[in-house]
C-alpha cells in the first residue's frame, strides 16, 4: 500500500468534513450549538449540486450552499437567542426537517450528472518529493480547506475580534461587562458557522462525492462533525486533526473492504462512526471520577504522567455553550 | 472627578433595595461603603457601574448629570467595577484578558484594529504592574491564578482603559494578607492620582484603615456618613442599630450530646473552614452568625452530609458518620433546610401534595387522596396560604418556608436551617420559630445560620461567629450584646481558632 | 405546545395555526417541484385512510411510534435526552431475531413469540441502561453517548445480516431469512378493519407509562428529578438510580418497538439494516410536541403515522419523494417550539424576575 497515495486520498477527501468542523467550531466557540448538522450537510450538498447543475456554474452552486447554510444558521440563532428555546430541541427538529427537505427537493436531480470541481495541480510544487502529491496535486477545495484551517486559527488566536470570540462562549457576562453586544455577535458567528457547513456540503456534491442520490451515502457525518468539535476541544487545529482522522478511518475501511473479499466486510464502512465516538469518549473520559479512582493504586510517578496526558487531551467546552444569555 | 449620587431608588418587586440613597465622593479619595448583606451596597454599585438602571434618582459626575445605561457606557464615562468574583475569562491568558474588550480600536483603526499590538499591550501591562508592585506572568492562564492575582489583572485592565472611578466590591473576601497589603497600597496610589475609589465591604478594620470617608447603609437607606478618622463603635452602631431588649428565654432542658464535631475541616475554593469542634445536645440551639460566604453554608452542608469533610469527624447520636453517603445522614434523622427555597429545598413545578407524597415514601403506588388529605391537614396546621394543588413556586416566600417545615419528617435528631426567616414578614417568622420550639421540646437539636442579630440572640443558646472561614469559640447568647456580636461579625475583633466544645 | 396558564382554547388555536402554516409550507415546497399541493394532500389522505388495508398499515406504523413515545415520556420526565433510542430499537430487534432463530421450531410458536418479546425488552433495556450509565458514571454527554451506541447497533446489524445470520446462499443487505407466519403477531378482525395486535400493545404501553408517571412513586421521583435534580437530591431522592431506571425503561419499550418491527403482522418479518426506520427520532418529535400529555402523544403519533404511511403513495403516483411527510412533521414541531418561544417573550412579566 503506497502510504503517500493513501495520505493524498485522505487529504483529497477531507475538505467537506473539514469545512463543516471549522464552521461548527466557530459557532460553538461563540456559545451556540447547531445540532442540525446531519440534516444540514445533506441539504447544502443537494442545494449546491442543484444550483450548479441548473446554471452550469460551479460558483453558483457554492453560493447557493453557503446561503442555505447561513439560512439554517439563522433559524438556529433565532430559536436559541431570541426565542430562548432549548438549543438541542431546535437543532434536533431541524436535522429532520433539513434531511427530508434534501430528499424531497433533490429527487428531480438524483443520479443526474453535473459539474464537478476540476483537478488543478499547482504547477511547480506538485513535483516536490512527498509534499507534492500530498498537498499540491489536488483540487482548489483542498487548498482552500487547508488555508481556511490556518485562517480560522489565525483569526481566533491572533486578532482582536477573535479574542472577543473566544470570550463570547466562555463567559458572556464578562464580555457584556466589556461592552460587547453578545446577542448580535452570536447571531453573526452562527451564520458564519452555518455558511461554512454549507461549503462543506457543497464540497461533497461538487467534488468528493459528485452528484446526488437518496440516500446520499454520507448520512451520519453531521453527527460525527459535532463529535469532532468536542474531540478538537473547540480548537480549529485539533478539530482539523480529528477530521483527518475520521476521513482516514473511512479511507482505510474502503481499502480493507476490497482487500479482504470475504463477507461481511460491508460492515467496515460503518465502523469509522462508532470508532470516532469511541475516540471522543477516550478523550473526555479523563474527566470522570471512576477513571481517577482507577488511577489511584498506580505508583505516583506513573499516575502523574498519565494524569498529565489525560489533562492535555481533556476537552472542556466553552463554559456558556448552549446557555442562553440574559443581560441583567 | 467628583461623584455624586442623588436620591437613588431601586426596587425588585416588593423588595426596596435602594430607598432614597444619596452620597458624594470627592476626587482623590477612597470612599468606603459599609453595611450588612442586603443593605443595598451591591445594588447601588451596580447602578453606578451600568449593570442596572435606577428607578429614580440622578448620578452626577463633576456636577454634570449622566445616564449610565450599560457597562459599556460606564466605561466610556470612566467608571469601572471590580466584582467580588472578577468577571474574567479563566481559559484565556493574563495578557488576553488584559487586552480583551478594548473599545473603539476596532472601528477607528480598520486593519490596525484587527491586529492588536501585543507588544505594546505587553509593555503597558508590565509598566502598570510595576507601578503597583504586582507580579504577573502575562502568559499564564487566568484560571490558574489566585483570586487576588485575578483582581490585580482586572485592576490593571481598568486602569489601562483610563477609568477615573474604580469600584471594588468586597475585594478582600478571598485574598491573602500580603495581597491585601499590596491592594491597599495600590488603592492609595490611585487616590493620590486623583481617582475616586469606592471600597464596598463589611469589614470594619479595613474600612477604618483605608478609607477617607465612609457611608453606612442599612436596609436600603443611608444610616450615616462619616469622615476619617472615626471609631469602630460609631460604625457598628450605624451598621446594626441599637441594642434591643430580649424577650424572655424559654427554658428547655438539654439532653445528651446528639451531634459531635471533632476537628472538622471542609475544603472550599474561597473560604475553607478548619479545625471546628463542637458538641451539640438535644434541645439545644446553635446560631451561626457572620456575613454570607464566611463558611456557615459549608459548615451546615458538612453536618448534613452533602459535602464530605476534608478532615475530622462527624458523629450523630454516638455513631461516626464521617464520609458516609447523604442517605445515611437522612436515615440518622438529620434534616437540612437550605436557603434557596426553590431549586434547593423545594422542587419548582411540583405541588405541595406532590412534595408530601415524595416525602412519605409509602410503596409503589401513590395514594393521591391520602396525600391530598395529609397536605390539607399540614396546610391547616402550619397556616399556609395555599392548597394541596398549588405549585410551590406560586407560593410566597413565607408560605414556602412554612411548607418546608410542614414537609419535615416526624422525628428529627438534628435540624439544620439556613436563613430560616430571610425575607419573611414578622408573623411568618414567629410562626416558624414557634414550630422550631415545639421540635426542640421533642428533643431536636437545631443549628441555624442567620444575618439577623436579634434573631440570633433571641433564639440561640450558643452562637458561633464565622469570619472568612474562621470560626469563633461558642458564645453564650445570654451574655452577648448586639454590639459585641456586630464587632465580631465585622471582623473588628479577631475571631479566634481556639475551640472548646 | 401549551404555556403554563393558557386556556385550552388558546392551545387548540395555536395547534390549528401550526397545522395551517405547516400545510402552507408543504404546499410551497410541492409547488416549487411543480406538483399540485391539493393532489398531494389528497393522495396522502387516501394513502392513509383510503381502504381498510391502508388503515391497517397506518396502525402498523403507529405502534412503534407509540412504544417509543411511551419510553421517551419516561426520559423526558427525568429531564434527559435519549438520542440513543434508535439503537435501543435495533437492539430489541436483534435480541428478538436471535431468540426466535434459537427457539424455533423447538419451542411452541406462541412461547417463542412471547419469549422473543421479553428478550427484546431486555435487549433494549440493557442498551438504554448502558447509555444511562455512561452519562451517570462516565460523565459522557448523553447525546454523544447515545449516538455512539446508535452507530454500534447499526454496525452490529450489518454484521449480523451479512454474517452469522445471513440468508443461506443469498447473503444480502435485504435482510435475514423471513420468519414463517406462525411466528407473526396476531391480528384482530374488527370488520371492516383488520387491527394488528401490536397496536393494542402500543396503546397499553403508553397507557401504563402515563399511569406510572402519575400514580407511582417512581413516576413522581422522575418528575422531581426532571424539574430540579439538585433539590430532588437534597430531599433524599436517589437521583442516579432514578435516571438509570428511566433510561432502561425507555430502552425496554424501544426494544419492544424493534420486536414489533421484526414480527408484526404487516412487517417485513426479518431483521435488516436500518430496521429502526427513524421511528425513534420521530417519536422524539412526537413527545416534543405533546409534552407530558399522553393523550396528546397518542393523537399526535396517530397523525404522524397516518402522514408517513400516506406519503408512501407519492413516489408511485406523483414521482415525489415520500420524505415530504418528514418535512410536514418536522415543520409542525419547529413551529410549535417557535410559537412557544414567542408566547413566552410576549407574555407580560412571565419568566421575568
Amino acid at each position: 500500500m503506497n502510504l503517500v497515495a493513501l495520505a493524498a486520498a485522505v487529504v483529497g477527501a477531507a475538505p467537506p468534513v473539514l469545512f463543516a468542523v471549522l464552521g461548527e467550531t466557530i459557532a460553538e466557540k461563540a456559545g451556540v450549538i447547531n445540532l442540525s448538522l446531519d440534516g444540514l450537510i445533506l441539504l447544502t450538498a443537494m442545494a449546491g449540486f442543484a444550483a450548479a447543475q441548473a446554471t452550469g456554474n460551479l460558483l453558483a452552486g457554492f453560493a447557493a450552499a453557503l446561503a442555505v447554510g447561513a439560512a439554517c444558521g439563522l433559524v438556529v440563532a433565532l430559536g436559541s437567542l431570541t426565542l430562548r428555546q432549548n438549543q438541542v430541541a431546535t437543532g434536533f427538529v431541524l436535522t429532520i426537517v433539513c434531511q427530508n427537505l434534501a430528499y424531497v427537493l433533490g429527487s428531480p436531480i438524483a443520479h443526474v450528472p453535473g459539474p464537478q470541481v476540476p483537478y488543478t495541480p499547482v504547477p511547480v510544487l506538485q513535483h516536490w518529493p512527498i509534499v507534492g502529491p500530498l498537498l499540491f496535486n489536488q483540487n482548489p477545495l483542498v487548498y482552500a480547506s487547508v488555508l481556511a484551517t490556518a485562517g480560522v486559527w489565525w483569526y481566533m488566536f491572533r486578532t482582536q475580534p477573535g479574542l472577543t470570540l473566544r470570550g463570547l462562549g466562555e463567559r458572556p457576562a464578562a464580555s457584556f461587562a466589556r461592552g460587547v453586544d453578545v446577542i448580535r455577535m452570536r447571531y453573526v458567528y452562527t451564520l458564519i458557522g452555518g455558511a461554512l457547513v454549507g461549503l462543506g456540503g457543497a464540497s461533497f456534491s461538487l467534488a468528493v462525492k459528485p452528484g446526488w442520490s437518496r440516500p446520499y451515502g454520507i448520512e451520519g457525518t453531521g453527527w460525527i462533525v459535532l463529535a469532532l468539535v468536542v474531540f478538537g476541544n473547540w480548537d480549529p487545529i485539533r478539530a482539523a486533526a480529528g477530521a483527518y482522522l475520521f476521513v482516514l478511518l473511512q479511507t482505510l475501511a474502503t481499502v480493507l473492504q476490497s482487500l479482504i473479499p470475504s463477507a461481511p466486510t460491508q460492515v467496515f464502512p460503518t465502523l469509522p462512526f462508532p470508532l470516532m465516538i469511541l475516540a471522543l469518549l477516550l478523550v473526555t473520559l479523563g474527566n470522570a471520577e471512576p477513571v481517577r479512582r482507577l488511577l489511584r493504586p498506580l505508583p505516583d510517578s506513573l499516575q502523574r504522567r498519565v494524569t498529565r496526558v489525560l489533562r492535555a487531551l481533556q476537552a472542556s467546552p466553552p463554559a456558556s455553550l448552549g446557555v442562553p444569555f440574559e443581560p441583567e | 472627578m467628583r461623584v455624586e449620587l442623588r436620591d437613588i431608588h431601586k426596587s425588585f418587586g416588593p423588595v426596596r433595595a435602594n430607598d432614597g440613597i444619596s452620597l458624594t465622593a470627592e476626587a482623590g479619595t477612597v470612599h468606603g461603603l459599609l453595611g450588612e448583606n442586603g443593605a443595598g451596597k451591591s445594588t447601588l454599585m451596580k447602578i453606578l457601574s451600568g449593570f442596572t438602571v435606577p428607578d429614580r434618582g440622578e448620578i452626577l459626575l463633576d456636577g454634570a448629570p449622566v445616564r449610565i445605561a450599560s457597562p459599556a457606557e460606564a466605561l466610556r464615562l470612566g467608571i469601572g467595577m471590580l466584582h467580588q468574583d472578577p468577571l474574567d475569562f479563566p481559559t484565556l491568558s493574563v495578557l488576553d484578558n488584559f487586552m480583551m474588550g478594548r473599545p473603539g480600536s476596532r472601528r477607528r483603526h480598520g486593519l490596525a484594529g484587527l491586529l492588536p499590538d501585543r507588544r505594546r499591550a505587553r509593555e503597558a501591562l508590565r509598566a502598570l504592574a510595576a507601578q503597583f508592585a504586582f507580579s504577573l506572568d502575562p502568559d499564564a492562564p487566568c484560571g490558574g491564578l489566585s483570586v487576588g492575582e485575578r483582581q490585580q489583572v482586572e485592576i490593571l485592565r481598568l486602569l489601562w482603559l483610563g477609568v477615573r472611578v474604580l469600584i471594588l466590591d468586597e475585594p478582600t473576601t478571598a485574598i491573602s494578607e500580603p495581597q491585601r497589603v499590596k491592594l491597599f497600597a495600590a488603592l492609595r496610589t490611585m487616590a493620590g492620582q486623583g481617582k475616586v475609589v469606592f471600597f464596598v465591604s463589611h469589614k470594619l478594620q479595613e474600612v477604618l484603615a483605608l478609607c477617607d470617608a465612609v457611608t453606612v447603609l442599612r436596609a436600603g437607606r443611608v444610616a450615616g456618613a462619616l469622615e476619617a478618622p472615626c471609631t469602630p463603635g460609631q460604625l457598628v452602631a450605624l451598621m446594626f442599630g441599637r441594642d434591643l431588649p430580649h424577650s424572655p428565654r424559654t427554658g428547655i432542658a438539654h439532653g445528651p450530646p446528639i451531634l459531635e464535631l471533632d476537628a472538622l475541616a471542609v475544603d472550599d475554593a474561597r473560604a475553607p473552614i478548619a479545625d471546628v469542634s463542637l458538641r451539640v445536645r438535644t434541645g439545644e440551639v446553635i446560631g451561626l452568625a457572620g456575613l454570607e460566604g464566611s463558611g456557615q453554608r459549608l459548615f451546615l452542608q458538612a453536618c448534613a452530609g452533602l459535602i464530605p469533610a476534608a478532615a475530622g469527624r462527624v458523629s450523630i447520636a454516638g455513631r461516626d458518620v464521617t464520609g458516609r453517603p447523604y442517605r445515611e445522614f437522612l436515615a440518622a434523622g438529620v434534616a437540612y433546610v437550605p436557603a434557596g427555597r426553590l431549586g434547593e429545598a423545594l422542587i419548582p413545578g411540583l405541588t405541595v401534595a406532590e412534595h408530601l407524597a415524595l416525602a412519605e415514601r409509602p410503596g409503589v403506588f401513590v395514594d393521591w387522596r391520602a396525600a391530598s388529605r395529609a397536605a390539607a391537614q399540614r396546610i391547616r396546621e402550619f397556616s399556609v396560604r395555599g392548597t394541596p394543588r398549588t405549585p410551590v413556586q406560586d407560593l410566597s416566600g413565607g408560605n414556602q418556608q412554612r411548607v418546608l417545615l410542614a414537609l419535615l419528617p416526624q422525628r428529627i435528631t438534628v435540624l439544620l436551617m439556613e436563613h430560616p426567616t430571610r425575607g419573611l414578614d414578622v408573623e411568618s417568622a414567629q410562626a416558624i420559630w414557634a414550630h422550631v420550639l415545639e421540635r426542640r421540646r421533642r428533643g431536636t437539636a437545631v443549628l441555624f445560620s442567620s444575618s439577623d442579630l436579634d434573631e440570633l440572640l433571641e433564639h440561640s443558646d450558643r452562637i458561633l461567629v464565622f469570619f472568612s472561614g474562621r470560626v469563633s469559640a461558642p458564645l453564650d447568647a445570654r451574655h452577648t450584646s448586639v454590639e459585641q456580636l456586630g464587632r465580631l461579625i465585622a471582623g473588628e475583633e479577631p475571631v479566634g481558632r481556639e475551640m472548646r466544645p | 405546545m401549551s404555556v403554563a396558564g393558557t386556556s385550552p382554547l388558546r392551545t387548540i388555536a395555536t395547534g390549528v395555526l401550526g397545522l395551517v402554516v405547516t400545510a402552507a409550507c408543504g404546499a410551497g415546497i410541492l409547488s416549487a417541484l411543480g406538483a399540485s399541493p391539493w393532489e398531494a394532500y389528497r393522495l396522502i389522505a387516501a394513502g392513509a385512510f383510503g381502504s381498510p388495508e391502508r388503515i391497517s398499515y397506518v396502525l402498523t406504523a403507529w405502534t412503534p411510534l407509540l412504544l417509543c413515545a411511551a419510553g421517551l415520556l419516561l426520559t423526558f420526565a427525568a429531564g434527559v435526552w435519549n438520542i440513543g433510542i434508535e439503537g435501543q430499537v435495533i437492539f430489541g430487534a436483534v435480541f428478538a431475531t436471535g431468540l426466535l432463530r434459537a427457539l424455533d421450531p423447538g419451542v411452541p410458536a406462541w412461547a417463542g413469540v412471547v419469549l422473543a418479546g421479553l428478550g427484546a425488552m431486555l435487549g433494549g433495556a440493557l442498551w438504554g441502561g448502558l447509555a444511562g450509565a455512561l452519562r451517570a458514571y462516565g460523565n459522557v454527554n448523553e447525546i454523544f453517548g447515545g449516538l455512539g451506541l446508535n452507530f454500534i447497533a447499526g454496525s452490529l446489524t450489518v454484521y449480523l445480516v451479512l454474517g452469522p445470520w445471513a440468508r443461506p446462499g443469498i447473503a444480502s443487505t435485504s435482510g435475514t431469512l423471513p420468519f414463517p407466519d406462525r411466528l407473526w403477531l396476531p391480528t384482530f378482525a374488527a370488520p371492516p378493519l383488520v387491527v394488528p395486535g401490536e397496536a393494542i400493545l402500543g396503546l397499553v404501553a403508553i397507557g401504563l407509562v402515563a399511569g406510572a408517571l402519575r400514580g407511582t412513586q417512581f413516576g413522581l421521583r422522575l418528575k422531581a428529578i426532571g424539574k430540579s435534580s439538585r433539590a430532588a437530591y437534597i430531599r433524599g431522592i436517589p437521583v442516579t438510580r432514578g435516571l438509570l431506571w428511566a433510561f432502561a425503561g425507555c430502552g425496554g419499550l424501544a426494544g419492544l418497538a424493534g420486536y414489533v418491527l421484526v414480527i408484526g403482522a404487516y412487517s417485513r418479518h426479518q431483521l435488516f439494516p436500518l430496521i429502526s426506520g427513524g421511528y425513534g427520532f420521530l417519536a422524539i418529535l412526537v413527545v416534543l410536541l405533546a409534552g407530558s400529555n399522553a393523550l396528546a402523544g397518542i393523537l399526535i403519533s396517530a397523525f404522524f403515522a397516518a402522514v408517513s404511511t400516506g406519503s408512501l403513495q407519492l413516489p408511485l403516483q406523483m414521482h415525489l419523494d415520500s420524505s415530504i411527510s418528514g418535512i410536514l412533521e418536522g415543520t409542525l414541531v419547529l413551529l410549535a417550539l417557535f410559537m412557544r418561544g414567542m408566547q413566552a417573550r410576549l407574555a407580560p412579566g412571565e419568566g421575568d424576575r
